[in-house]
């Protein structure tokens, strides 16, 4: 059974004459962990905190389970929302212990009650050695989490996260996120998630909406944005890639300058038009044997695999992602195939 | 850089020789004093200044954290004018505002001659405003904005994101603000009250005007009237216990809580009143504003022009101000510069001493300011005597005074008494900075000067700005120190307000008030420039 | 720093020391230390300078806290001369030994016995009379007679009285002690206090004003401050009694003067005080404040000669200062705030 928690339907605001969100619509599915996804400006953090209701709308409505908290005629406070927050900066009450935070939600329990909530969370956050000290003793990774605990003790229906992990070390972003996820699907809350970073939304997120000057481009799991983009910004801003001018032949045959593409076509072209095909690293694949050659201009080396810039003979860059053993240095060439099964096509930008 | 870590030392030196001049008298008997005083006045004096004290105490905070919430978080009309107009009454002397006061609602005044008139009737009902309430009222008008300044500070940085998380767990704005924005801002707030009850306590002018008795009337009523200077000091000595009391008490509160922010988020949006919350807020301002600022200066305006013929030396008014602002300019220099370096130390050495040390250098602002002057006065004299007895032993120079009639003493005095004022608001900025921004600066390679100056300063630049504009002013107001220690010919406008309030010359005293408020506006101005308030 | 801030820094710091360079003492000069305001002594000052070609340097501040200092600055003192506004702190300071006596017999022929110091150690300059003003609307003179009439409960909720904090009330209450002793005088002083129609008021002009308003029919002020109330208002329905005429006379008080102990430039100070007793000053006296001048060959300023003659209270003012603190305590007693 599924069940819609949280409706946004056609939300605008605007900072002054400025137009922070236009014409927003979004579901969420209860249980599920969506997630905002783009540049910094791009309004995602308004939308989260409309939803929370620290600001109203100019236009549109938000439902939560149903009911209308914001409109242009009603506005739920947020306190009767029962929707939580993680704050990006965590604002822990730096006058208040460990568990004295934690419990700061739960002024409407018994006070045994409390206590054993209080407990209870700071078992699945990791901090139950922490809980009497102050924020200013923990780490980034422990404040994050109190914050979370601090978020989640009262059960909110919706939790909101704003850039939740932006203030940690990259290395213990990945390792906190996937945590985070398996806290909030233990608690069976449904989230979302606001972050720049697309590594954090992968994972975590079910679903992820890419925003972009107010606007979701395209709501969906993160192997659909990588792979099937909705339109150019997304395909650029998602993942990693390069886009090469080709001719469209019909509608599954695109012609470039390392040959003919041939797969689906994601969105239609009239035969003839000139267009911009988008290459991801994983579809060039590294074949000594091939005939097709191209310059290595530089490499990055990620493990399991190096990233490796190429130039083509016409002079176009692609990139390669190739298993590591393939050792090759600057200035080689080496031969490399395409391996395509649909294709990514835009039409070209007007210059 | 190792000096920084003597600083407090010898600022607490500074403050506690003079303390200790005054507290010596405790071995000096005045016991027939003593007895008169517990037969006759003693308890009614004690009730009378805890009762004033807890009355301001109240005022200031209900006046002045409303006051700052509302220009801090809400938006309304003429916001923005009132976030730095609500510092105006601190240009104004408290016994000016308790002079204009009486003036116009007492007996005589306008208002109740007007209803007299109207009603016919002996107006018997008219509350008496010489009575507690009206010196409660009016210290509360005078000295709100040390509590506002200092709230509003905590408001900006913090107020809106923590009303937010308090509503992100279903706290309604108001049950936000009582427990979440207020508790947080309690060191503020509290070094705003301290002030506010120091600056009561050593209140005499204003007391003076409305006649009613506290225990600083009553340790100038043992030496000027008694002629006790024994027994005013033994006074002096107890008032200085009961403030180091409460100062012990108040660090002992905020000991282990700290209230360094993890970061100052990004300007939230203010927000929006609407209907008649809108017109609520704003009437409240302005009714205090009406008459804290605008109803004292326009009578004093209004005297001015009415003297104005009398007072036409403007050549020697120019002086005056000359002197005032020179005097003030520079004690707020000296008393920051001294300040900054004491929290820095404290800072780099936490340890119990150097944070006793710290405590001790404010205490100065709680004695009422001749028992201090004259506390000052004695040490540096001698001093002055001891140099000019070696010069003349060992050198065979006649010299003079040396300390003695020049700005230096002024200057030492000054800062023994105000150190307080600009502690806390610099010490409340020092808290901002987090360990780790220190690391972070290290780890770019920035240290030393170079830290503090592209660093430090920048987020201590609000607090030192308030703790500048709060010296300046109140020097500008100070009278027992700068009557007793100003070089010959060194009159400012306070000396020649209170040479003419002395005589009761209220009138022709406005125009050097108006002009004094005038002076103290300029760096209220800067602050406001400097703070986009 | 780079090195034209430097410079700049080394120029400011030099400008801030200069500000703290003393003037040396000055052989034709004399320093006074004076408790009455500017505004009331430099025109005589500057008398003094045009005809003797001496300069007068002088400092203002309350009486209390010039006798503080000059004790604390001993024989290391630059004042020459002290001059008050009321003779209990010129007492106070003869007391503590801060003033020496002085031989002058232009002093002793200008200044009545009543109004100097015994020793000779001060000298009143100008007197201020501390008489009763009455509503002319609500009272009949002939009603008023004495300061100890008005403990009468006939002025039950008609007196109106400045606080006993000033120190004017004091020396009066202390030369009533002096006349009457203390137990006869805390009846007198009681009777008021349960007089009064309102709480102690600040200053005398306030009191003026509560007479003239209504609020009560009598008060007990220094004569100047009348003069100046109905300078601006001559409407008021304010009156002048000169009490005690049959008996003791009017309490007057003085503004005075002495040289310090430790004066360097005695007879330059000498000279100063002996100028201030002359007829030149004491006119001056008279003019600046409408203050009656002490020597007894000098009239009264025009304005203030309407109000009348009066008989002054003949005993030495030393009692006055002698008896305050005993009268501060009896006020205290007698709950005269």
């Amino acid at each position: 059974m599924t069940k819609i928690l949280l409706q946004l339907n056609n939300v605008r605001q605007a900072y002054g004459k400025q137009a922070v969100i236009s014409d927003l619509t979004l579901s969420l599915q209860k249980g599920q962990i969506g997630c905002l996804l783009g540049p910094s400006g791009c309004g995602k953090t308004t939308v989260l905190r409309c939803i929370a209701g620290f600001e109203s709308v100019l236009a549109g409505e938000i439902y939560l389970n149903g009911v209308c908290v914001s409109s242009t005629k009603v506005f739920v406070p947020p306190e009767q929302r029962r929707i939580g927050m993680v704050f990006q900066d965590y604002a822990l009450f730096p006058h208040l212990d460990v568990a004295a935070n934690i419990g700061f939600g739960l002024h409407r329990l018994a006070k045994r009650e409390r206590e054993r909530r209080v407990d209870e969370l700071l078992h699945v956050v990791h901090l139950t050695e922490a809980s009497r000290k102050y924020p200013h003793e923990l780490s980034g990774g422990q404040q994050q989490r109190v914050a979370l605990a601090r978020a989640l003790a009262p059960k909110p229906e919706l939790l909101l996260l704003d850039e939740p992990f932006s203030n940690l070390d990259i290395s213990l972003r990945e390792r906190l996120s996937i945590e985070v996820r398996e806290i909030i699907k233990n608690q069976c809350t449904t989230a979302i998630l606001v972050t720049h970073d697309q590594a954090e939304a992968f994972a975590i997120a079910d679903e992820i909406g890419v925003m972009h000057r107010g606007e979701i481009q395209q709501l969906d799991t993160a192997f659909n944005l990588y792979h099937r983009p909705v339109n150019r910004f997304v395909a650029d801003f998602i993942g990693q890639g390069v886009f090469l001018p080709g001719k469209v032949i019909d509608a599954r045959q695109v012609e470039i300058e390392l040959g003919v593409l041939q797969g689906e076509t994601l969105h239609k072209h009239a035969s003839g038009s000139i267009v911009d095909v988008l290459l991801r690293p994983d579809d060039i694949v590294h074949d000594n044997t091939s005939a097709l050659q191209a310059t290595i201009v530089s490499k990055a080396f990620r493990g399991a695999e190096i990233l490796y810039t190429l130039r083509l003979a016409g002079g176009d860059r692609v990139l390669a992602l190739v298993p590591s053993h393939h050792n090759h240095a600057v200035g080689e060439k080496i031969g490399i195939k395409l391996e395509v099964d649909h294709i990514v096509a835009f039409q070209q930008l007007e210059l | 850089m190792i000096i920084w870590r003597w600083v407090p030392f010898v600022a607490a030196a500074l403050v506690l020789v003079p303390v200790g001049v005054i507290f010596s008298s405790v071995l000096m008997p005045a016991g027939e004093i003593w007895r008169h005083l517990v037969e006759t006045t003693l308890i009614s004096l004690l009730l009378n200044t805890f009762w004033l004290v807890l009355g301001v105490i109240v005022g200031t905070a209900l006046l002045g954290i409303s006051l700052a919430w509302f220009t801090a978080v809400y938006e309304f009309p003429g916001r923005r004018f009132f976030s730095w107009a609500l510092l105006l009454p601190m240009a104004i002397p408290a016994y000016v505002t308790a002079f204009v006061a009486l003036g116009l609602f007492d007996f005589t005044g306008p208002i109740q001659t007007t209803l007299r008139a109207w009603l016919d009737s002996d107006l018997s009902w008219f509350p008496d405003i010489r009575g507690r309430m009206g010196v409660i009222i009016v210290m509360t008008l005078a000295f709100y904005p040390y509590v506002y300044l200092l709230a509003r500070n905590a408001f900006l940085s913090q107020g809106k994101r923590s009303l937010e998380v308090a509503q992100s767990l279903g706290f309604s704005r108001k049950q936000g603000f009582f427990k979440v924005v207020l508790p947080m801002a309690r060191p503020w707030i509290a070094g705003g009250i301290m002030l506010v009850s120091m600056e009561t306590l050593a209140d005499f002018g204003t007391v003076a005007v409305f006649n009613y008795n506290t225990f600083t009337t009553a340790i100038y009523k043992a030496w000027f009237s008694m002629f006790s200077l024994q027994a005013a000091s033994q006074l002096a000595s107890l008032l200085i216990v009961m403030v180091f009391i409460v100062i012990v008490l108040e660090q002992q509160f905020r000991s282990r809580m700290r209230y360094a922010e993890t970061k100052s988020s990004a300007k939230a949006q203010r927000i929006q009143l609407a209907g008649w919350h809108n017109w609520m807020v704003t009437g409240f301002v302005v009714s205090v504003l009406f008459f804290a600022f605008f109803l004292p200066v326009a009578q004093l305006g209004y005297w001015s022009v009415q003297s104005f013929a009398q007072n036409y030396d403007v050549g020697r008014y120019l002086e005056f101000l000359w002197h005032s602002l020179t005097l003030s300019g520079l004690s707020a220099l000296l008393i920051c510069l001294v300040v900054i370096a004491m929290v820095y130390a404290l800072r780099r050495y936490p340890d119990s001493a150097t944070r006793y040390a710290v405590r001790a250098a404010t205490i100065g602002y709680a004695l009422p300011g001749t028992v201090l002057a004259i506390g000052v006065y004695v040490p540096l004299v001698w001093l002055d005597g001891q140099l000019s007895e070696l010069a003349l032993h060992w050198l065979q120079i006649e010299t003079g005074q040396l300390i003695q009639g020049t700005l230096a003493i002024m200057l030492i005095a000054y800062l023994i008494r105000f150190m307080a004022v600009s502690h806390y608001p610099i010490d409340s900025a020092m808290q901002r900075i987090t360990h780790s921004i220190d690391e972070a600066a290290m780890s770019l390679g920035i240290h030393g000067w170079a830290m503090i100056r592209t660093v430090h300063i920048p987020i201590l630049k609000p607090g030192i700005f308030t703790a500048a504009t709060l010296v300046f002013v109140d020097v500008m107001k100070e009278m027992p120190i700068t009557l007793m220690t100003r070089p010959f010919g060194w009159d400012t406008l306070a000396v020649r307000i209170y040479e003419l309030t002395s005589e009761g010359q209220w009138e022709q005293a406005a125009l050097p008030a108006v002009t004094l408020i005038l002076a103290g506006l300029i760096p209220i101005y800067l602050f406001m420039r400097q703070t986009e308030i | 720093m780079t090195s034209s801030n430097l410079n700049r820094f080394l120029i400011f710091v030099s400008l801030l020391f200069s500000l703290f360079i003393i003037h040396p003492a000055h052989a034709n000069e004399v320093v006074v230390y004076s408790a009455r305001i500017e505004q009331l002594i430099k025109p005589m000052f500057d008398a003094f300078t045009q005809e003797t070609g001496i300069k007068v340097k002088y400092t203002t501040d309350n009486e209390g806290a010039l006798l503080a200092r000059l004790e604390a600055e001993g024989k290391n003192t630059p004042a020459d001369v002290l001059i008050t506004s009321d003779v209990g702190n010129l007492w106070a300071a003869a007391q503590k030994g801060l003033l020496k006596p002085v031989k002058s017999e232009v002093l002793v022929g200008n200044i009545p016995t009543h109004l100097r110091d015994p020793e000779n150690e001060w000298f009143g300059l100008s007197i201020r009379a501390r008489t009763l003003v009455y509503n002319t609307k609500k009272v009949k003179p002939e009603e008023l007679s004495t300061y100890e009439n008005l403990a009468d409960p006939k002025w039950n909720k008609r007196l109106c009285l400045r606080t006993s904090k000033k120190v004017y009330n004091q020396s009066l209450v202390a030369m009533m002690i002096a006349e009457h002793g203390e137990a006869e005088t805390e009846k007198i002083v009681k009777g008021w206090v349960a007089n009064l129609a309102t709480d102690p008021l600040s200053d005398d002009t306030r009191a003026l004003e509560f007479v003239a308003a209504g609020k009560c029919d009598v008060t007990l002020v220094n004569t100047y401050y009348f003069g100046r109330l109905m300078k601006q208002d001559p409407k008021l329905p304010l009156a002048i009694f000169w009490p005690n005429q049959d008996n003791s006379g009017v309490h007057v008080n003085i503004s005075g003067a002495g040289v310090t102990r430790y004066a360097r430039n005695e007879q330059a100070a000498i000279k100063l005080l002996e100028f201030l007793s002359s007829a030149k000053a004491q006119n001056l006296f008279a003019d600046v404040n409408m203050e009656y001048p002490v020597n007894p060959q000098i009239a009264a300023d025009p304005f203030v000669a309407t109000w009348g003659d009066f008989k002054q209270n003949p005993m030495n003012l030393a009692k006055a200062g002698e008896l305050q603190t005993t009268a501060v305590k009896l006020m205290d007693r007698a709950g005269y705030r």
